[in-house]
């Protein structure tokens, strides 16, 4: 299992902030995990429609689709951050 | 060496620079940035924002950034404060610190954390308008300044 979060836009899009998901079988990264999500639905394809632009961390630390999701790990996805 | 600290209430901006220069002797310099809330955004009229954040990741983001300042210019002390939750216009909502000998590394390290925490920090903010909430987009300019920082 990994928990999946979601923050801000990306939050309100998918209707959910925080979830535990079984991974994908096989060796599953990022691209992986999101190719699961957007098969759910339509609020989900769009939330990671082609060109829509969103970061996603692991175990809270910048990530990219190729980085590796194993047991336990912490998978936040949102959109490019707005501080400051 | 860097004092980080995300939280809902406003801060005292003299208290906290005090704390970068009490009992040194050594500080020649200390640059100051506050950010405020606006009341108008890309012609929109703001009432006011709400500020989320990524708890753990965010202080983490933010130590890392002023690690990364304090690597790259001789600094004495550095502090980040910046809030979440509702806020109104005129409200603070960050302070960036930074105490050095001379004033060249203050004022480039100063800008430095900025540029970074407004492209790197886990922070969105939500603006209410008359029309109703609107998330902010990510500006261009902003990873441009970023930028102007590597290599």
């Amino acid at each position: 299992m990994v928990t999946l979060l979601f923050f801000a836009s990306l939050r309100e899009t998918v209707g959910l902030s925080r979830e535990q998901v079984a991974l994908p079988a096989g060796t599953p990264t990022v691209s992986s995990l999101v190719d699961a999500l957007r098969s759910r639905g339509e609020r989900w394809s769009e939330a990671f429609a082609p060109g829509k632009s969103w970061r996603v961390a692991v175990n809270q630390r910048m990530a990219d689709l190729a980085t590796p999701v194993r047991p336990g790990d912490e998978v936040a996805f949102f959109p490019p951050v707005t501080g400051g | 060496m860097a004092h980080v600290r995300v939280q809902a209430g406003d801060f005292d901006v003299g208290r906290e620079l005090d704390v970068l220069t009490r009992g040194r002797r050594d500080v020649g310099a200390l640059a100051s940035f506050v950010g405020l809330v606006r009341d108008a955004n890309d012609g929109h009229a703001i009432q006011g924002m709400t500020l989320e954040h990524y708890p753990g990741m965010t202080e983490s983001a933010l130590e890392d950034i002023c690690a990364q300042a304090h690597a790259r210019w001789d600094l004495i002390d550095t502090v980040v404060i910046h809030r979440v939750g509702p806020l109104v216009p005129g409200d603070r909502i960050v302070l960036v610190g930074v105490a050095s000998a001379h004033r060249g590394e203050a004022f480039e390290a100063c800008e430095f954390i900025m540029d970074y925490l407004k492209t790197r920090a886990p922070f969105w903010k939500k603006e209410d308008t008359p029309e109703g909430g609107r998330w902010v987009d990510a500006r261009e300019s902003d990873d441009a300044a970023a930028e102007r920082w590597k290599g």
